[in-house]
């Protein structure tokens, strides 16, 4: 082995601490890129793999009734491979024990053999015998919720005929990977179950004998389906088509879409942050590393060796510690990506798992990582090469003292001496110190917009459920009933107030952008459930005009005083122009408000409500429940608590789950930063320090001129890094927010203050440890080789 | 201590420089000068040196502290840059270089003891010799140079577990391991005691004599200039008197 290579080893070996401090700040930053890539790129992987062996519908043409020979005529339009025509319906299921019915969707499965669409992953149990007409399969989710399992009975409303019914198994199935309540948006496993019933037991209950009510289709790879959508309403049209829809726009498959697509969205801008960060810090150490290298460097100059191979030498060190970080971190980051996956599974239920890496994530990892290390390295390299080796080999030129003049006298006769050397020092680099200042302060900032984020979320959730609604209870109608209704519930013993919505399913256009989702008629000033502003104010809902909520206005890309296209879809569909009157501050969802009446006229339905909302005393909620189940026109009744636990509950565990990792690894990055610090500052001092022992001065003493410079440059650190957070929260705030909501920066006092604790205790702890080393250290070795 | 210079390669390699045509003069300089800062704090380190040095010989350079003799032998040597004036190495002009060839000269030319040892504290003394004869084209190995300054035993020390004078013997043999055409020593016996001294001034004189190396020395010890062929006495920056010795005096011989 060379000479060179040999002291390559060594300097690694002597240095071995502060290598694997750097290496841990590189390698977290890569872990979290690696392993978020890997859970998008695994997530989308299963649903796709779910999806296909199962055979989802890329099709779902919900109709009236359609005679069950028309499905032939779907099948024949040009592009679609498969064609299958099914019954289902809504359905309420009466657990004992529970105030209230809960909702269900019922599903035929054909009589004999699997479908040819929208199979069925079989939990536990067996399929459904066609000679038993009240055998179900029981969605597994819903199923674990209430504890029920295959041999259980279960008591539901079908077509509003009550129905005891056997549970034979449980099953789940790509098109219910998210369920949630109709008009909802969380999913709640407890509070939506799917029935899988036999064909003909199914069509008995909605008399839907030698027909269907939704077919769904398969298509060919090339087939268009915009044309495919017009044929098949076109074709269902005389049936009374409900309007077909493509796997886009399924409930189920749409939620998912944007959970992955949020949870990209964080990891476009939250990891390279991170990984920002860290590179920086290795710029800066491996920079301040090669810095102290210069009389070595000029020495092996001196001896002919070239910048050539000086400098392969150095970035050989630099990119061991660099390369070396980032395969620690791709390592981690394949392991805990591949721990995290299969939490994420149990969340979004798929049935199995197909773990998969995204290649480009080690790619950029490796990248970002050498290529910091070895500018940092390049740059000072650069640097000591314009030197001649006889000015490298010497020590730096001693300070120019002169001029100081007046102010250094004065505070000659202030600060004791080892004072005046940690000030001197910080003076006489102030490049150096700027680095470390901004090193640190990066850490902290990073600290502050994650402790920032966490209270995001529960701000998020504060405001959604406590200021924007206001409500206890939301009760569903079966279908648009008149405005009377809420008159019946106002009497109810209890219910305090009440406040009717119309809720219409609409499709939203707006040029090449489209929405499809609901318009919610409200009263024009609304208390329980409003619309605000950004100062969170009640918006007044002027007549002839709709509000939507900021994400959906940018998603559409319109503001106030633009034009929206409403296809209504469901009674008779008509096509509304409808002005943009404003826009309304929401964390959760996307709605779009108009003032009830107006919308009730632009339908040419007067005086309808399809739900209502309700603020209600506590104390009478059981009998409220008992007289609201009992009400025939009630499709379901959902609790706010219920809602708000589920949010909760899907932050924690879903995309959202991904902040309490990224707080870790913002910890371990601030930690890290600031032990390197420490570790270098040491490093660049132990010649003096000794010196410093050696004529006298107190371990005490010594200590003091190396852990001051590390005391003011925390200090320094500390506001700047409350300003830099302050921003960075901003950054990090969007990349949290999903389709479905929105976290907004919340950066309090308390952030700060919890940010620059760390920050602290973090400076302590280095202080600390660099302190023990000190005192160990060997005062004659340390002086004895004048390099 | 044993001296054996005189190896076969050693020979060899006296008799192809003796028969390569060598230049008369290793160093010439005209007006080199060398000022180190500018304005008020300026230091004319050398004002205007003109020197002539004869190729093979053995050349002391005496003066009190600061005088420049470090400077001028970083110049000379190619570590440094005058400030103005030329210096020539052989029929080279070493001023007009570029850092590239000068990289080159040292590379293959220059053997250098430093006045301050100069041992890379993370190898041992075997490695850090093998640093130079790693990149050199015709070296001894580091046993044999080891060897020639009697530390052929402490061949695995590192320089922290070395005494100042064995550090400053494992320069000396750093430097002559490459067999260099020409061999700066700055100050090099100036931590040894009279017999390790003697022994090292006898090394630099081998080297001189079978390798027809062109060695210079910069010493305190007036005493030294007794073995030189040539004697320079500086003095703030400049040349005060250059002395040839008629006689020249054995190492072993010097008064110490
Ligand atoms: N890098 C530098 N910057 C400024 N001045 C310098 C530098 N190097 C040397 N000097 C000054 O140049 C002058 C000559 O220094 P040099 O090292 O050549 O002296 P020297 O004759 O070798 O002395 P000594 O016998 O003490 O080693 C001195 O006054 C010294 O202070
Ligand atoms: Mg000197």
């Amino acid at each position: 082995m060379s000479p060179l290579n040999r002291k390559l080893l060594r300097d690694l070996w002597r240095i071995k601490g502060q290598a694997i401090a750097i290496g841990a700040v590189i390698a977290v930053g890569v872990l979290l890129l690696v392993m978020q890539s890997g859970l998008v790129t695994s997530l989308d992987e299963t649903r796709r793999a779910y999806y296909e062996r199962y055979r989802l519908a890329d099709v779902f043409a919900p109709v009236n009734r359609a005679p069950a020979q028309r499905i032939a005529d779907l099948a024949a339009i040009p592009g679609v491979a498969a064609a299958e025509g099914r019954v289902s319906g809504s359905a309420l299921i009466d657990i004992p024990g529970l105030d209230l019915p809960l909702q269900a969707r019922a599903v035929s499965l054909p009589d004999f053999g699997k479908p040819r669409l929208n199979d069925i992953y079989l939990n536990e149990g067996r399929r459904l015998e066609s000679d038993h007409p009240d055998e179900i399969l029981l969605l597994k989710s819903f199923a674990k919720a209430h504890g029920l399992q295959s041999g259980d009975s279960l008591s539901a409303t079908m077509n509003g005929a009550r129905r005891e019914l056997r549970i034979v198994g449980l099953a789940q199935s790509p098109e219910f990977l998210y369920t949630a309540a109709p008009g909802e948006l969380i999913s709640d496993d407890s509070r939506f179950g799917v029935i899988w019933m036999s064909r003909s037991a199914l069509a008995a209950a909605y008399d839907m004998e030698g027909a269907f009510n939704e077919a769904l289709l398969s298509l060919e790879r090339n087939a268009r389906l915009p044309a495919v959508l017009d044929t098949a309403d076109r074709i269902l049209d005389p049936c009374g088509a409900l309007g077909a829809y493509g796997l886009e726009d399924q409930f189920s498959n749409s939620f998912i879409t944007e959970e992955i697509d949020g949870l990209r969205a964080t990891n476009a801008s939250v990891p390279p942050i991170f990984l920002g960060v860290a590179a920086f810090l290795l710029y800066i150490v491996i920079s301040r590393m090669v810095q102290s290298e210069r009389e070595e460097i000029g020495l092996v100059k001196a001896f002919g060796y070239t910048n050539v191979e000086v400098g392969a030498h150095y970035l050989k060190l630099v990119l061991t510690i660099a390369a070396g970080g980032a395969a620690a971190g791709c390592l981690l980051g394949i392991v805990s990506g591949r721990a995290l996956v299969d939490i994420y599974l149990l969340y979004y239920k798929f049935p199995f798992l197909v773990f998969q890496l995204d290649p480009a994530s080690f790619v950029t990892g490796f990248l970002v990582s050498v290529s910091s290390a070895s500018v940092g390295g390049v740059l000072v390299l650069r640097r000591v090469f314009a030197l001649t080796p006889a000015t490298a080999m010497s020590p730096p030129v001693p300070p120019d003292y002169s001029r100081s003049g007046r102010i250094g006298q004065a505070l000659n006769t202030v600060l004791d001496q080892p004072s005046r050397m940690v000030l001197r020092r910080l003076t006489r680099q102030p490049g150096r110190m700027a680095g470390a200042v901004i090193g640190i302060a990066l850490g902290m900032a990073l600290s502050v917009a994650m402790i920032g984020i966490m209270s995001g979320f529960d701000r998020m959730i504060e405001l959604s459920f406590n200021v924007i609604d206001r409500s206890d209870v939301t009760v569903s109608f079966n279908e648009a009933m008149s405005d009377k209704t809420v008159y019946e519930l106002q009497s109810i013993p209890g219910v305090i107030e009440v406040e009717p919505v119309r809720m219409v399913s609409v499709i939203l256009r707006h040029g090449l952008k489209s929405h499809r989702g609901a318009i919610n008629g409200l009263l024009a000033l609304p208390r329980l459930n409003r619309a605000v502003d950004s100062d969170l104010k009640s918006i007044y809902l002027r007549e002839g005009g709709i509000i939507l909520a900021q994400s959906l206005a940018n998603k559409l890309g319109v503001k106030p005083g633009d034009t929206l296209t409403v296809e209504v879809r469901e009674g008779r569909r008509p096509v509304l122009s409808i002005p943009v009157v404003g826009v309304t501050t929401t964390l959760l969802g996307a709605p779009a408000f108009m003032q009830l009446d107006a919308l009730n006229r632009a339908l040419g339905e007067p005086n309808r409500v399809s739900a209502a909302y309700l603020r209600i005393d506590s104390a009478e909620s059981a009998a409220i429940y008992r007289i609201l189940k009992d009400m025939p026109a009630v499709a379901g009744v959902s609790l706010k608590s219920d809602a708000r636990a589920a949010l909760q509950k899907q932050m924690d565990t879903g995309a959202g789950a991904t902040r309490f990792i990224m707080a870790a690894i913002a910890a371990v990055i601030t930690f890290g930063i600031v032990y390197n610090a420490a570790r270098i500052a040491y490093a660049e001092r132990a010649r003096d320090l000794a010196s410093l022992r050696v004529i006298g001065f107190t371990n005490g003493e010594a200590a003091f001129v190396l852990l001051g410079e590390l005391a003011v440059v925390t200090l320094f650190a500390l506001p700047m890094g409350a300003l830099l957070g302050y921003y960075l929260s901003f950054a990090i705030a969007i990349g949290f927010s999903t389709d479905l909501y929105q976290i907004p920066a919340s950066v309090s006092l308390e952030s700060y203050a919890i940010a620059a604790i760390a920050v602290l205790i973090a400076a302590i702890t280095s202080g600390w440890l660099v302190k023990r080393d000190m005192y160990r250290l060997e005062l004659v070795s340390a002086l004895k080789t004048r390099e | 201590m044993n001296s054996n210079v005189t190896n076969a390669r050693g020979q060899v390699n006296a008799v192809q420089r003796a028969g390569s045509g060598q230049h008369p003069y290793t160093y010439t300089t005209n007006g080199l000068t060398k000022v180190y800062g500018e304005g008020q704090a300026a230091v004319h380190a050398l004002r205007g040196v003109d020197l002539k040095i004869p190729s093979g010989e053995m050349v002391v350079l005496l003066g009190p502290s600061g005088s420049g003799k470090s400077t001028l032998l970083n110049i000379i040597g190619g570590l440094d840059r005058g400030t103005a004036g030329t210096v020539f190495f052989q029929d080279q002009e070493l001023s007009a270089m570029s850092d590239a060839q000068l990289t080159r000269y040292r590379r293959d030319h220059v053997g250098f003891v430093f006045q301050f040892y100069n041992l890379m504290p993370s190898l041992t003394a075997r490695e850090n010799v093998e640093l130079v004869t790693e990149i050199a084209t015709d070296p001894m190995t580091p046993e044999e140079a080891l060897g020639l300054v009697g530390l052929g035993k402490r061949a695995d020390h590192f320089p922290s577990q070395l005494s100042g004078g064995e550090q400053q013997r494992v320069a000396i043999a750093r430097a002559v391991a490459k067999q260099p055409t020409v061999l700066f020593c700055d100050e090099p016996t100036g931590a040894l005691d009279s017999t390790t001294g003697r022994a090292v001034l006898k090394v630099l004189k081998d080297v001189n004599e079978q390798l027809g190396a062109t060695v210079l020395i910069v010493t305190h010890a007036a005493a030294t200039a007794a073995m030189a062929h040539r004697v320079i006495h500086f003095a703030d920056g400049a040349i005060r008197e250059v002395v040839e010795n008629d006689t020249r005096l054995n190492p072993e011989d010097i008064e110490w």
